[in-house]
Parts: C-alpha cells; sequence; structure tokens
C-alpha cells in the first residue's frame, strides 16, 4: 500500500500578500516548486476565486490558508472546501505557520492542523526584547 | 436612522464593506438581498465570518427586503443594504421603493461578456441596461470601492470602455 499524498499548501490573500509571503517562505526554507501555491482575489470575482482555487488544488490534498478569517478568500476557501470535505482552510495565515507546514506536511491531517495552529497562534506576540533595549539606552 | 450604504457588490460582506465602510459608515446592520443566499445557511455563515458581533446580518429575498425597507429606514439601526449584482438592485428598487437614494455600485469583476470601465467595475451591454433602468427608478447612481476614492457618475460608467486592467 503506498504512503499517502502529503498536502500542498494554497495561500489566497488580498493584494501581494500570499506572492510575498511564499516568496519568504521559499528564502528561508528552500522549499521545492509547486508545495505552497499563492492566489491573490485582486480582480477576481467570488466565482473566479473559487475556480483558481480549484485549479491550483488539481485534486490534490489541499490545506489552504487564508489571510484573515471574513471576508472574499476565506469566502472562496470555505466554498471549495464544502464540495470537498477533505480540505483543511486556515485562516489568519503567517510565516511561522507556513514555515512549520512545509517542514511538516507529511503529519496526519488532525495532527498537521493542531501544529499549525499551535505554533502559529503564539507569533503574534508583544515583543519585550525591543522595548527594554530602548528603555536601557533611553531612547 | 436610514439605510447609511445601497451597494452592488458581487463579494458582498468582505473588507471593503466591513473595514473600508464599515469605520466611516458605523453600521449596526448588514442586510444582504439575494434570492439564492436566502435560502442557503451554510454560505449565510461563512459571510457571517469575522464581523464583529456588534453589526447583525440578515439575508432576504428581494419580495422580502421590498416589505422592509421602510422598517430599514425608520429603525435606529444603521443599515448597509448590499446585492451581488446591479439587475437584484433594480428589483429592489421597482416602483420608486429606492427613489432617491444613492446606490453605491462597488465591485463587479471581470467575466466573459464585460467590458473594463473601472479597475474594480466591468459591465457587460445588459447590465449597462440595468443600470439604465435602476436610474429610471429614480436612483443616483455612482461608482465608488472604498470611501476615499473618486467618486465615478452613471454617464461616465455608461460611456467608459477600457482596456481590462
Amino acid at each position: 500500500m503506498s504512503e499517502p499524498q502529503p498536502p500542498i499548501g494554497i495561500v489566497i490573500a488580498h493584494g501581494t500578500l500570499a506572492e510575498g509571503l511564499v516568496d519568504a517562505v521559499r528564502q528561508i526554507s528552500g522549499i521545492e516548486p509547486g508545495v505552497l501555491i499563492p492566489l491573490s482575489n485582486r480582480g477576481l470575482s467570488p466565482d473566479a476565486v473559487v475556480e483558481a482555487v480549484e485549479h491550483a488544488a488539481a485534486g490534490r490534498p489541499v490545506v489552504v490558508f487564508t489571510d484573515m478569517l471574513g471576508g472574499s478568500c476565506t469566502y472562496a476557501a470555505r466554498r471549495f472546501a464544502h464540495a470537498r470535505p477533505d480540505i483543511i482552510v486556515v485562516g489568519g495565515v503567517n510565516l511561522p505557520m507556513l514555515l512549520d507546514f512545509v517542514l511538516h506536511r507529511a503529519l496526519p491531517p488532525a495532527e498537521l492542523l493542531e501544529r499549525l495552529l499551535t505554533r502559529g497562534r503564539p507569533s503574534v506576540c508583544y515583543a519585550p526584547g525591543a522595548v527594554e533595549r530602548r528603555e536601557a539606552t533611553g531612547g | 436612522m436610514p439605510i447609511v450604504l445601497l451597494r452592488v457588490d458581487e463579494r458582498l460582506i468582505h473588507g471593503q464593506v466591513t473595514v473600508g465602510w464599515g469605520t466611516h459608515l458605523h453600521p449596526d446592520r448588514i442586510v444582504v438581498v439575494d434570492d439564492e443566499l436566502a435560502h442557503s445557511p451554510w454560505e449565510q455563515e461563512l459571510y457571517g465570518l469575522g464581523l464583529p458581533p456588534t453589526i447583525e446580518t440578515a439575508f432576504e429575498d428581494v419580495a422580502t427586503a421590498r416589505t422592509h425597507i421602510a422598517d430599514w429606514r425608520a429603525a435606529p439601526a444603521r443599515t448597509i443594504v448590499l446585492t451581488r449584482d446591479i439587475a437584484t438592485m433594480r428589483r429592489l428598487a421597482e416602483g420608486g421603493m429606492l427613489r432617491g437614494d444613492e446606490v453605491n455600485i462597488g465591485g463587479i469583476h471581470y467575466a466573459p461578456g464585460r467590458d473594463a470601465v473601472l479597475p474594480y467595475v466591468y459591465l457587460s451591454e445588459e447590465e449597462r441596461r440595468e443600470l439604465g433602468r435602476l436610474a429610471e427608478e429614480g436612483v443616483d447612481i455612482t461608482a465608488r470601492d472604498l470611501p476615499g476614492s473618486r467618486k465615478v457618475e452613471l454617464q461616465e460608467l455608461l460611456g467608459g470602455k477600457h482596456r481590462r486592467q
């Protein structure tokens, strides 16, 4: 019996955010092409965004990352997932989450989802070191 | 408080509406008028994602919405009314229901058969005719994606054909 195919990631966001995030992941991790696919909703109707996600997924297992919970990107991702209940949709994507995804995407889906949320959430945080340095220098 | 925005936007409830217009108009309620969505609970749930709990949402078909327009005008809640296409707004406006109101064309994107008018507005010939019919209902039509953008008058919308951007 063959191993289950690990999912690819589709990042869908406003403007050029997805392209920038995927470029940053490439720069840091050196991922192979096609593991993360960036999409923008710019200039696209809701139906066209769903079609773009479907086209990018091409029937493969997919985790879809969107930039924020509400809005047309998540709407398109959830509409896509409605037809394919195996698809995981994660809102509020950030760079640490994507980096973790490319390194651990072969995990079982439930474990992968838990890991993405566990790693992504704490990266939005107060960075006290910067303030301490500023106070120390009187800046 | 009256209806604070009547808008045609294919994306319906999304960032430009909730953030762009929302911070400007402080709505209490967003009503989506759409015959299909009015009967699709799972899609209604999707559109409600990420909305602040202070904003109430409603999804109504055109016939029901027409019976509520007077209530929306009279209620204290500040209401945004959205349709995803011009034809639905025109049906809502029929019989002078929106006479004297301004309708905002906020986003109609590229599709085969549509020409570019603005970066966020593409129109087919039928949609141009629908705009004319909507204007005949006594509605003032302008296009603007965000409150800070240039307001584009109907004549420019109907007259302008540009290359797709």
